[in-house]
């Protein structure tokens, strides 16, 4: 018997009975399409949430006032400034970030709720804003506490429609500000609008809106991406010194925590969480805790990556389970073809048919079963995936599509190997007594 | 094989056989002797219990005694293993079946061609020989059709066709027109005889003595023993 006929008798036996072999094959199909497809959206998820901290630069660090960080141990302009100046080995820059929230309108238009960010000219830097046309605002502007602004993009559409909001005047709170300069646009980096935004000298921002108090965070890159963890390890012994922390304070919430090191998982959105922290102040006090945390884009990053792929594990073996129960159901539509066609297989065990024929034929029935609803299964995947699936778009891995086929047929012949088994263990003139 | 038997294509001795076990046992053999000559058209009738469909399963190697030789065109089939059982069933038998036994999804031409697929000859080759097959039975012009779509002596013809493909040695029936009409089973029996005279080696299993009387030589089982041996009409037995 060569193997071209035991592939057409297979292919008779699957069209011998249509609805069920197309039931049996849906089931194969939607356990390699929810695989395919899962995966796919795990990993797409995942390339969102790493372009997202990516975008924030993985070699900045930020500096966030913690629960107790009042009086003598706030975290001020001051402080900033003597950190920037302290020369540290891997710290590259350090900028202030003063922010609030504000009406901003020019002469014809006006937006509400507009992140207004006082800062230093190293943001532009440090940070992943970049100007796109006209300048950043200069030390000397941050020196005289100058009304000038860099605004977004997007703002700087809806101020000036018609014309360019470069040397325009915007107001916010009663204050005129010149516009110098126009933001590169930015993706969304989670809650607010990166393009939606006024960046001011700091000093310009607090006298007239923040206050010379606390600042709501600082933002600081390391010379080198290899470097942020030293770069943080410095940061914190400094601030330490600047913010008067006892010795034992720094040594227990170093042994108890790693508060300094914490990626929490909503810290991409960092301004938006920043901006809540100003506004909120202080909440409840540990006396062993540190004044501030420092978190990095890096650290967020491996952990955003970890629970990116225990999703998509979780997602894969959700999938996988219904590929099994698709698999299942090929065994058991298969028994029951072997069942039916006892009489068959008598026969052609009595006209010659080796066991080797008849195995081979149910198994090759199994496996086209399951390689026909696997590869409907990859088409259907490959097309669902050009679709957003609840704000996610699935990004296919490659891997993923063999894999599932694999799979889907090695249990069609995994399942397929007990009935076809059966039916080639059968002796004959059993076989052609049944029924 | 000795001198004394040399002509013969099957030759049973001393065949015994047992299903089950203990108080359910049933000794549905007890001892056959029989040797059938080449070219011989033999009949064997019983009534039903008498061990002739046993004894059917046991000359078309669909199963193997418990105790006793059998030997089939020189072939001692006690001695052959599973697979060597199904080229022995492929090459030297030709079964027909009273219920036909087509597969129904497979038209007569496929179905004609199926124990050379087993046999592992070429497409056109099988073509060819199946084709030529169908001719000897007057079926040719129904190659392309379904077994549903043909009449019961048709079917059985086509099963004739099948059993006649691969050449065999022996040609074995099992009550072949025991689902027909009376001009069905003329027809099938006219095919019979015309294949008998030809040469064929028949053994014909059956309870009808009109079928039986057809044959050479007639062979009555009971209670799993031979009690009549008789030849119908005078033929020069290769002895």
């Amino acid at each position: 018997m060569k193997f071209g006929d035991i592939l057409l008798s297979a292919v008779r036996g699957v069209t011998a009975n249509k609805l069920r072999s197309i039931l049996t094959m849906l089931g194969v199909l939607i356990g390699v399409g929810a695989v395919i497809l899962l995966m796919a959206v795990g990993n797409g998820s995942a390339q969102r949430v790493n372009s997202l901290i990516t975008s924030l630069g993985t070699n900045t660090l930020t500096i966030r006032p913690s629960g107790n960080s009042t009086g003598s141990s706030a975290i001020t302009l001051a402080v900033s400034n003597k950190l920037a100046a302290a020369g540290l080995g891997h710290v590259k820059a350090v900028v202030p970030e003063s922010t609030t929230s504000l009406t901003v309108s020019s002469t014809n238009a006006s937006e509400t709720d507009v992140s207004i960010i006082g800062t230093s000219p190293d943001y532009f830097t440090v940070s992943t804003a970049t100007v796109a046309s006209g300048n950043a605002f200069t030390k000397a502007d941050v020196d005289s506490a100058a009304k000038v602004a860099v605004i977004g993009s997007t703002l700087a559409t809806e101020l000036y429609p018609t014309g360019s909001a470069l040397g325009q005047s915007i107001t916010m709170d009663g204050t005129p500000f010149t516009v110098v300069g126009i933001l590169a646009t930015q993706s969304s980096t989670g809650f607010t609008d990166p393009n939606s935004v006024v960046i001011a000298p700091v000093t310009r921002v607090q006298r007239s809106f923040t206050g010379f108090g606390a600042l709501s965070s600082l933002l600081a890159e390391s010379k080198t991406s290899a470097g942020v963890t030293a770069a943080q390890g410095e940061l914190g012994v400094e601030l330490n010194q600047l913010l008067h922390v006892s010795a034992s304070t720094a040594a227990s919430a170093a042994t108890a925590s790693t508060s300094g090191t914490t990626g929490t998982f909503g810290g991409f959105a960092r301004r938006a969480a920043a901006a809540a922290a100003s506004g909120t102040g202080t909440t409840a006090s540990s006396s062993s805790s540190l004044p501030y945390t420092i978190t990095n884009a890096s650290t967020l990053l491996s952990t955003a990556q970890a629970s990116a792929t225990s999703f998509t594990v979780l997602l894969a073996a959700v999938a996988a389970i219904s590929l099994l129960v698709g698999g299942i159901g090929v065994t058991n539509v298969m028994l029951v073809t072997v069942t039916e066609r006892t009489r068959e297989i008598g026969i052609r065990k009595a006209l010659g048919a080796t066991r080797g024929a008849i195995l081979g034929q149910f198994l090759a029935e199994a496996a086209i079963l399951t390689l026909l609803g696997g590869i409907l299964g990859v088409v259907a995947a490959v097309f669902a995936a050009q679709f957003e699936i609840n704000g996610t778009q699935p990004v296919l891995i490659g891997y993923s599509i063999p894999l599932a086929l694999g799979v889907s047929v090695a249990i069609g012949v995994f399942f397929g190997v007990y009935p076809a088994g059966r039916a080639a263990a059968m002796r004959p003139i059993q076989a052609l007594r049944s029924i | 094989m000795t001198a004394d038997n040399a002509g013969s294509v099957l030759e049973l001795r001393g065949i015994h056989q047992l299903y089950g076990t203990g108080d359910a046992q049933v000794h549905a053999l007890r001892g056959i002797d029989l040797s059938v000559a080449a070219g011989e058209y033999l009949a064997i009738m019983g009534p039903s219990g008498s061990g002739k469909s046993t004894l059917m399963n046991l000359l078309g190697c669909l199963d193997v005694a418990s105790s006793g030789t059998y030997s089939l065109a020189g072939n001692d089939v006690n001695e052959l293993d599973e697979k060597e059982l199904a080229r022995v069933r492929n090459r030297e038998i030709g079964f027909v079946f009273q219920s036909f036994n087509l597969v129904p999804r497979m038209t007569a031409l496929q179905n004609t061609e199926l124990p050379l697929a087993y046999g592992g000859v070429k497409y056109a080759e099988r073509k060819r020989r199946a084709l030529e097959a169908l001719e000897l039975v007057n079926l040719s012009h129904r190659a392309d059709h379904r077994p549903l779509a043909l009449s019961g002596g048709q079917q059985q013809r086509v099963a004739i066709a099948r059993a006649l493909v691969t050449n065999p040695t022996l040609l074995l029936a099992d009550e072949p027109t025991g689902n027909l009409d009376s001009e069905s089973t003329h027809e099938i029996l006219a095919i019979f005889d015309q294949l008998a005279a030809q040469g064929r080696t028949i053994v014909i299993i059956t309870h009808e003595e009109n079928v039986a009387e057809r044959a050479h030589r007639v062979v009555t089982v009971k209670d799993g023993l031979i009690t009549t041996d008789r030849l119908n009409r005078e033929r020069e037995l290769v002895r």
